[in-house]
């Protein structure tokens, strides 16, 4: 496994998200915590909303547009809703968020 | 020939033995009353929360002058008793001679006082009756405030005082507080949350001597040198019985005036209760004990037969977000065994502590509901072999996957208390249920049960829903979220009581369930934090749906739309012209005019957004808000300036309206709309607020709305100036900001405080008016602001990714 540095834990909001871009889509890396950091594809399995965009909470995102919430360390949608997101390796060392390479290479591959 | 009757002391204990023998047997005596203090009976227990400003003093008598009237006893107050003659049964007050046939003393306990040096200086008291309450509550922001002593009493008195903003410091001698009552760990988190109140905690403090200047109260030193600056300073270290009538009087006496089962003294004719008395070695300060002591008098007057028995008492704390609870003995000890819960996250501690199977103690912190369940047994000696292993999770756990609280209520023996306050146990309210009090109202009318500090209400309720099965409704308070139990309403009755200016202070004091909230909950949260600290709280904008947020509506294919404000409706070939350049520039699809007559730039990218608003912004546009709860639009007809109908200058008050609301939040989406005459072009009458021009002035209508449901406004009142208009306009929107909940229009607020109620608020009581068109001012000063502006200036880079790799990859 091989680690991108994408940017400093505090260019991402305290419970907020930002974008990466990648060839075949985005994917929205999420902060919950002072330093607990996750990363997930950007688009619900329901509508296509950009989760980026959502409320986070606990270790879970809400949908902006239909309040679907995905628990972000399993991918799962929660309560009624059926349904997954794609999540990525990502860790913080000294600061900086690391990607893992293969979350932006397999997907340009494929 | 009727008994006489007299009585020292119209404290809580007599009040209750007058109270009980009065109802049983009207005029089996001539009663006559002394008290020192001038006035009679109130709820002394209930003088923290008003010092704190939750109740009024007149909210805690429980005995006013006509019910002694309607009684037919004779009041002596302010009257001091020199002394009683029991040779010839005659009480001699300062105002003359009352003999007696039977006698009760009631004179409670005095507090103690640290023979520290200087401990007569002016400013040094004891936290006693409702003079040094109103002292206390003499202190501001500007004055400090030493308390001697961290029990139960210290504790509410500095609470109280903080409430005001008093600088407040506690200075206790042991390890930790309340540790009577507490363990180490339990000490602790009242410690860190009342220090989260601003008190300051001085443990294992040793008082040395109090400094005074000019004969007052300047500041107490400690024996390690340290010098506590203080403008008064109260003794809260403990409470004495009052014996010194009784002694001089030739009765029994140990440390409190001794009685027996039936609380008579050593003479025959004389009875004692409450704080003064010792029975069985014991003395007695908390009020339990000192009903049940009032029951078993006046039941003894009446020749009835009654014991007193001393039972395991158990403590709350009367702080508004301190919840603890403590019940019988939690020591260590050989063969004690203890079960620990901690939620550091929540500030949750349960302790119960075990001996032979036999619950003996139990501390809780934080999450106080299953107190009187663990109490319960404790009482009853239960054996909780079985359910050792689920105990500390309360009879929801127990037996059986279901978690019904109900049917551990149902499982109550009938002498298990409920009411602590007024010792009112499930037995008693079953009774008043059985004869007829169908609700909560009648509960507490008829047993005294959750009548006073209220945290029992729960429980009453769940006895009715019992008791009467389906033939009670339970009051359907929906609370805000599944983060906590709470609703709308009592938070916001939380944020401004306890004053809780923070997310993390809400989450933490009202014991939310989850680290941080959830997307229900957190917006409602975060407007109402805004909207009642407007100049402490800080906005957060992850708090907020994305629509506001990023101050552009989000569109079903994740772009978004940009509406720039055009006041009253009105705009320029100049306005014009920069939006379709914005329009052409960034690829704007769609251009809309919208219905509150403002023009939409649908299907805008996310990140163009900074640099359409920057472009927009030079044109002199600002954001219509048109994504906000708070204001949108003010919708206008062309009034006078052209129109042959129009009475007055509908869109010059339109633009006026919104130059003074705009940026202003609210509960939900507000609307205006000002016409020039009831033909009503700007159709005002469906918005939330509405003004309709006329002849003779402006007609002002609220709580229209044509979304999912449709209403025609209701009138508020008609005002002939503009001026005047403006003002009740500002005065509405305050109030609908100040009580709505999150996410009710304001049709919807004004459906629940009814429009009378508004009339009186805005129209009538001028003073009120006024002040809240102050408070909106106040908080329009901090949010009238355009966030296009600053986003662009501060926040531009967020709206881009922070990493892209399409880019990477083409290089």
């Amino acid at each position: 496994m091989s680690w991108i540095d994408i940017g400093h834990i505090d260019e991402v909001p305290l419970r907020g998200a930002r974008l990466v871009k990648t060839h075949i889509g985005c994917i929205a890396v999420f902060r919950t915590a002072e330093v607990e950091v996750y990363a997930a594809t950007n688009s619900c399995p329901h509508k296509g909303g950009p989760l980026s965009e959502g409320i986070v909470h606990g270790q879970s995102v809400t949908c902006p547009l239909h309040n679907w919430v995905f628990d972000l360390n399993t991918g799962e949608a929660q309560g009624a809703d059926d349904g997954r997101i794609t999540i990525y390796p990502v860790r913080i060392v000294n600061d900086r968020i690391l990607l893992d390479d293969s979350a932006v290479t397999r997907r340009s591959a494929a | 020939m009727k008994q006489r009757l007299v009585v020292i002391g119209a404290g809580m204990a007599s009040g209750r033995v007058l109270e009980h023998l009065t109802d049983a047997a009207p005029d089996a005596f001539n009663i006559t009353l002394f008290n020192a203090e001038p006035r009679g009976n109130y709820n002394r227990i209930m003088l923290s929360p008003v010092l704190s400003g939750e109740k009024t003093y007149e909210e805690i008598v429980t005995h006013d002058d006509a019910w002694y009237a309607a009684r037919g006893i004779a009041c002596r107050f302010g009257e001091k008793v020199a002394k009683i003659d029991r040779e010839m049964k005659v009480v001699e007050g300062q105002n003359g001679h009352v003999p007696y046939d039977k006698l009760v003393i009631a004179t409670g306990s005095n507090p103690f006082m640290i023979p520290l040096p200087g401990h007569d200086l002016e400013g040094v008291f004891a936290y006693r009756d409702l003079e040094d309450t109103i002292q206390m509550m003499g202190m501001g922001p500007d004055n400090k405030v030493v308390v001697i002593g961290g029990g139960l009493l210290g504790l509410e008195a500095a609470a109280g005082m903080a409430a005001h903003g008093v600088d407040v410091t506690v200075v206790h001698i042991m390890g930790h507080l309340m540790e009577r009552q507490l363990d180490e760990a339990a000490g602790y988190l009242l410690k860190k949350s009342l220090e989260d109140k601003g008190i300051r905690i001085c443990l294992q403090a040793n008082s040395k001597e109090i400094l005074g200047k000019d004969g007052k109260v300047r500041a107490l030193l400690l024996d390690d040198g340290t010098e506590l600056p203080c403008d008064l300073l109260v003794m809260a270290v403990g409470i004495r019985p009052n014996t010194a009538l009784a002694q001089e009087a030739g009765l029994a006496t140990g440390r409190g005036i001794h009685v027996d089962d039936q609380m008579l003294t050593s003479d025959p004719d004389v009875f004692a209760v409450g704080e003064c008395v010792e029975h069985d070695g014991a003395v007695f300060g908390l009020v339990a004990p000192l009903y049940d002591q009032a029951k078993v008098a006046a039941q003894a007057l009446l020749g009835e037969e009654a014991a007193f028995a001393q039972k395991t008492l158990s403590t709350k704390l009367k702080v508004t977000g301190c919840d603890l609870f403590s019940a019988g003995d939690f020591a260590d000890g050989p063969g004690r065994e203890d079960i620990v819960f901690r939620d550091p996250s929540r500030g949750v501690y349960k302790r119960l502590v075990i001996e032979e199977d036999r619950l003996v103690g139990a501390v809780l912190y934080g999450d106080t509901t299953d107190g009187s369940w663990f109490f319960g047994l404790i009482k009853d000696g239960t054996s909780v072999e079985e359910m050792r292993e689920t105990l500390i999770f309360g009879p929801a756990y127990q037996g059986g996957d279901t978690a019904d609280p109900l049917s551990a209520v149902a499982a109550l023996p009938h002498e298990a208390e409920i009411c602590g306050c007024n010792g009112v146990c499930k037995g008693d309210i079953v009774e008043a249920i059985n004869a007829g009090a169908g609700d909560l109202g009648a509960v507490r009318t008829t047993t005294k049960a959750s009548a006073s500090c209220g945290t029992c209400t729960g429980l009453v309720e769940q006895v009715l829903q019992v008791t009467l099965g389906d033939a009670f409704q339970m009051p359907a308070a929906q609370p805000v979220c599944g983060c906590t139990d709470l609703t709308h309403e009592d938070v916001r009755r939380l944020i401004k009581g306890q004053e809780l200016k923070s997310q993390a202070a809400v989450w933490q004091e009202l014991g939310w369930m989850t680290p941080n909230g959830c997307h229900v909950c957190r917006p409602a949260i975060n407007y109402y934090l805004l909207a009642d600290w407007p100049l402490e709280y800080q906005d957060d904008p992850q708090s907020r749906f994305v629509n506001e947020r990023k101050h552009a509506n989000i569109q079903k294919d994740g772009t978004f739309s940009v509406v720039p404000r055009m006041w009253g409706g009105i705009t320029t070939p100049d306005e014009l012209r920069a939006i379709a350049d914005a329009a052409d520039k960034y690829d704007v699809p769609t251009v809309k005019v919208t219905g509150g007559q403002r023009i939409d730039l649908l299907g805008v990218k996310g990140e163009d957004l900074p640099a359409m608003w920057s472009d927009l912004n030079k044109a002199g546009l600002v954001s219509g808000h048109a994504y906000s709860k708070g204001l949108r639009t003010v919708k206008t007809c062309v009034g006078t300036d052209h129109c042959r109908f129009g009475t007055q200058d509908s869109t010059g008050l339109g633009i006026k309206l919104e130059r003074i609301l705009w940026g202003s939040w609210t509960p939900h989406k507000l609307k205006l709309a000002v016409s020039g005459c009831p033909r009503n072009c700007a159709e005002a009458t469906c918005k939330d607020i509405g003004v309709v021009c006329v002849e003779s002035g402006y007609q002002i209508s609220i709580g229209g709305a044509a979304g999912m449901d449709v209403k025609e406004t209701e009138l508020l009142c008609q005002i002939p100036t503009e001026d005047e208009a403006i003002e009740v306009v500002m005065a509405v929107t305050q109030a609908y900001r100040e009580g709505g909940k999150y996410l009710d229009r304001l049709y919807k607020w004004l459906g629940k405080v009814g429009m009378d109620w508004v009339k009186v608020q805005v129209v009538d009581d001028l003073e009120n008016r006024a002040a809240l068109v102050a408070r909106f001012e106040l908080s329009q000063n901090i949010y009238r602001k355009d966030p296009w502006a600053e986003h662009v200036k501060e926040k531009a880079q967020t709206y881009a990714p922070i990493a892209d790799f399409t880019l990477e990859a083409a290089e």
